[in-house]
């Protein structure tokens, strides 16, 4: 029967998940810039180019999307390769990944308001130090949040860039078989950090390689973190695209998609930047490993790794637990480090609306990432069977990742006004498969690839069909790397406010939706509610996906590594 | 035969707009309808409010009320300008809309508005068309295209216990924050709130505001704003952070007065921080004024979009919440806090002894203290204002 599947499917499966991605991309394009350079009507006009080429921010606008992106890509890459190398396998680092994974589920605004909540002068840190420590006995004037360096903003994005490196970085590690290369690099007398940057890291960076692209793209065209933690004299190329987007004067939604062009050749050169960047590090790192040295640094490096990422962690927990704080807080003013009194009230008002929007949350998540996954797998499976490489054109499928929202969720919304497609709840389904399926197939493709391919040969020997080799030894064995994906497909649904709104025409209340127009106000009390019930949905599938393994394989050793 | 004659008339059926006139065939028709009111979802009292209305218009009429809570009011003009370029001219997304200022004259001028409703709605009789701007939006004539839900004035809130007394003018308002750097800053324009302490600003300034009636392109600009410019030059070193940072809303700055970052906050609602006050938003040192020679104030109104298929129903909740049960829930401190846009003296005897015996709130100033109004300027200001500001102060 799972041969007749594939009988009927040949090929077709990687022909729909292109389309799927591309299409909306290109048409959606197509339709936000082509209004904007005129090419509809009376010709190309480059008249919306130059005015915000004349904007006096831009400059400074497009260079702290750059320094912002590029700057918390590296630090969190760094921070993961640290903690990966120093304490991958341990107990300790088994505690870590329990805490950085349900973090990725953390909505980003969320995550970003607690963190303001947390750094601000008048925020937990100094109400806790003041008036004691501190003196203050009220806040000092302190440039801390949207400091002009966007180093605030860095540091909300790597907090938020290392949960899901990490996990990508999991899912993808038991294919290097890390445990082989530690004893082997061990017996040759190389510490537990250098062994592993030397033998392991090299091989695991290739397979996370898209997503540490996605985070740069990602980083360098965020709107909601950037608001929040970022400067606003002038903020970041996206958050200008937003504000031209929503200015009353119809005319500037021109410049809004012309600029988003500028944003995606922005991140066109940054990535081809990094990509020479890699060659360089490739280059030193291969003369560094030939060195033989046994590195020295070894104790700074682990306590270092650990340490941020804990920082990165607790920086998360604590931001959350204030806006839990907040969710029942009364009265609460500076210095106070708590709440002079308590009030259901907050949960009362926002929750019972909250469990309906969740309702239809999960199931639009549900929805996209079940389609997605189907189609990853059926993509990752039908390239395997052929015996082609991974095509070149599979990267097309990270374009919905890599080109900014801004520029072609417009035209999608034209387009599926054009088809006449009601908007409601199948059309966000679609739009939210846009940006699943990437996730989905970025977290599988890693571990589906390098999964060792003479486990096939060796069923086969034994008689198995191949429709038999994929459902009773592949898919079970890459069960943690399947869950990963769904559990990174639902927070990724959870997560997306622009598609829903655009899509839904604003008639779908997600959690997302919700949280975000509130938090357009700045209570910290409805945002808390929201946040909470927010990662209480993106939380679930990853505790599955990190509970399942470990209960379904409890009695396979090999499958424990990692 | 028959068939064509029912050929001929479907055009005609589909394009049927419901008349305000004839009320009662409005009612028939709204009945059963869902009206998606897009209004700005960023403040949970209001969003409290909306919910209690949809809840009312249920039982009485029978129309459902779906609150599509907006970030900013102009995603939901380019939803309607987008539903017009992708020819979605009968069924939109939006019913109605919470608009005024230049959005409003965006749209109108767009043609984009159904209309106009507004003066045959039945409550319109209890509106104070005399002595509120209910007719104009920003200079702009309504011309029935919207209706007014409540009115708004600006206020300065200040935390008494760190700033006692009252600032008469933006020339107190400069020296106070001149001997306490760091205590003052106002919302972010292009934000509509920080747009209107510019334009409060302007007109405090100015020897004869009269001229900032007649759009920009009509005026001598530079000699006009000059006064304003030479006031922020000194101001914004003195400001929170600066300057170098601004809140990014009005809600944002009663958080930074609540964390007591901040002493003076500039509100659009005389009656928003009475109602902070009760929901532990601010704290109950918090008082109002206003300025010597008056502040601006506006309606807000509801505007209902050319492609609504509910706009049978979208009137009724238009007509619904000029009603004097709506207004005096709204005018209610505990509840909202804004002002009723209806004239006391249409009033029935009862309604009229309910909104008397309405308590202020704490922080709230009477409709005498409240003053002079001052008009809007025309919505070309807003824009113009913004734009220079941002070049000069928000690119740095």
């Amino acid at each position: 029967m799972h041969r007749s599947v594939w009988g009927i499917l040949p090929g077709a499966l990687p022909l729909l998940t292109l389309m799927v991605m591309l299409g909306p991309v290109l048409l959606g394009l197509w339709w936000t810039l082509a209004p904007a350079l005129g090419l509809l009507s009376e010709g190309l006009s480059l008249g919306p180019l130059r005015a915000a080429l004349a904007w006096p921010g831009l400059r400074e606008a497009s260079l702290l999307s750059v320094t912002t992106g590029i700057g918390s890509t590296v630090i969190a890459l760094a921070i993961t390769a640290l903690i990966l190398a120093g304490w991958s396998g341990t107990r300790a680092f088994a505690v870590l990944q329990r805490l950085l994974s349900p973090l990725l589920a953390l909505p980003h605004a969320a995550a970003a308001f607690g963190l303001a909540f947390l750094i601000a002068p008048s925020g937990w840190i100094a109400r806790s130090l003041s008036p004691g420590v501190t003196g203050w006995d009220r806040p000092p004037d302190l440039l801390i949040l949207q400091d002009p360096w966007g180093l605030t903003l860095i540091a909300g994005l790597v907090t938020k860039e290392v949960p899901f490196l990490l996990l990508m970085a999991l899912a993808a590690l038991p294919q290097t078989a890390p445990g082989r290369s530690r004893n082997v690099a061990t017996a040759l007398g190389y510490g537990r950090v250098t062994g592993f940057l030397k033998t392991v890291f090299p091989r695991l960076y290739v397979q996370i390689r898209l997503p540490v692209y996605v985070t740069l793209a990602y980083a360098m065209s965020t709107v909601d973190v950037a608001i929040i933690l970022g400067p606003n004299t002038p903020p970041t190329l996206s958050v200008q695209i937003v504000r031209w987007m929503s200015d009353p004067d119809i005319g500037t939604r021109d410049l809004a998609a012309v600029a988003a062009l500028l944003q995606l050749a922005l991140v066109i050169a940054a990535i081809l930047a990094w990509r020479l960047a890699e060659r360089g590090v490739a280059f030193l790192g291969r003369r560094w490993i030939e060195s033989g040295r046994r590195g020295s640094a070894e104790g700074a490096g682990r306590v270092a790794g650990y340490a941020l990422g804990a920082l990165s962690a607790l920086a998360l927990v604590a931001g959350i637990a204030g806006l839990a704080v907040w969710s029942v807080a009364g009265l609460w003013s500076f210095p106070s480090a708590l709440p002079d009194g308590l009030t259901w009230r907050s949960w009362q008002r926002h929750g019972p609306p909250g469990l309906e929007a969740m309702g239809t949350t999960l199931a639009i998540a549900a929805i996209a990432t079940a389609v997605a996954l189907v189609l990853a797998i059926g993509c990752l499976e039908t390239e395997e069977r052929r015996g082609v490489r991974p095509s070149r054109a599979m990267w097309l499928l990270y374009l919905p990742l890599l080109v900014p929202q801004t520029a072609f969720l417009p035209g999608v919304q034209i387009g599926l006004l054009s088809a006449g497609l009601d908007t409601g709840f199948g059309p966000v389904v679609v739009a939210h498969l846009v940006f699943v399926l990437p996730y989905v197939f970025l977290s599988l493709a890693g571990p589906y690839r390098a999964w060792d391919a003479r486990y096939s040969t060796v069923a086969a020997t034994l008689g198995a069909a191949s429709g038999r080799v994929l459902w009773r030894v592949r898919l079970p064995m890459l069960t943690r790397a399947c869950l990963t994906a769904v559990a990174v497909g639902m927070a990724v649904s959870v997560g997306q406010y622009l598609p829903t709104l655009l899509a839904g025409g604003g008639r779908v209340a997600t959690l997302t939706t919700e949280a975000v127009a509130l938090a357009s106000g700045g209570d910290r009390r409805a945002i808390g509610v929201w946040a909470i019930l927010q990662t209480g949905a993106a939380f679930l599938p990853f505790a599955l996906a990190l509970g399942l393994p470990a209960l379904l394989f409890r009695n396979r050793r090999g499958m424990q590594d990692g | 035969m028959r068939l064509a004659i029912l050929a001929s008339l479907l055009p005609v059926a589909a394009y049927a707009q419901p008349d305000p006139a004839d009320w009662d065939a409005v009612l028939d028709e709204a009945r059963g309808q869902t009206v998606y009111w897009h209004a700005w979802g960023g403040s949970t009292t209001t969003n409290d409010f909306i919910a209690w209305a949809g809840e009312r218009i249920d039982e009485e009429y029978g129309v459902t009320l779906e609150h599509v809570k907006l970030t900013d009011t102009a995603d939901a003009v380019t939803r309607v300008l987008t539903e017009r370029q992708a020819g979605e001219d009968e069924d939109g997304a939006v019913d109605l809309i919470w608009i005024n200022g230049a959005n409003f004259a965006s749209m109108k001028e767009e043609g984009l508005l159904f209309g106009p409703f507004a003066f045959d709605l039945p409550n319109w009789q209890y509106v104070d068309v005399n002595g509120k701007t209910v007719t104009t939006d920003f200079t702009v004539p309504t011309e029935g295209y919207e209706a007014p839900w409540a009115m708004a004035q600006v206020v300065f809130m200040h935390d008494t216990a760190d700033l006692a007394e009252p600032l008469g003018s933006m020339e107190a308002i400069l020296d106070w924050a001149t001997s306490n750097p760091g205590r003052f800053t106002y919302p972010q324009p292009p934000d509509f709130l920080g747009t209107t302490f510019l334009k409060q600003a302007l007109i405090d300034l100015s020897e004869d505001p009269s001229v900032l009636a007649v759009p920009v392109m009509e005026s001598d600009y530079d000699a006009v704003t000059a006064p304003l410019w030479a006031f922020l030059d000194e101001l914004t070193p003195h400001l929170w952070r600066e300057g170098r940072a601004y809140p990014q809303t009005g809600p944002r700055q009663l958080q930074l007065m609540n964390d007591d970052e901040i002493d003076l906050a500039i509100s659009f609602s005389p009656g928003e921080a009475s109602t902070a006050i009760a929901n532990f938003e601010l704290p109950e040192t918090v008082r109002t004024f206003v300025l010597d020679k008056g502040t601006i104030g506006n309606a807000s109104f509801v505007a209902i979009p050319y492609n609504s298929g509910s706009k049978a129903g979208a009137m009724v909740l238009a007509n619904f919440l000029m009603s004097p049960e709506a207004q005096l829930r709204a005018q209610d401190p505990e509840i909202l806090g804004y002002g009723t846009v209806l004239d006391m003296a249409a009033l029935s005897e009862e309604d009229r002894s309910a909104f008397d015996s309405l308590a202020l709130g704490i922080a709230t100033l009477s409709p005498a203290e409240l003053g002079q109004v001052q008009d809007e300027p025309h919505p070309s200001w807003a824009t113009a204002l913004a734009d220079d500001w941002q070049e000069r102060y928000g690119t740095r």
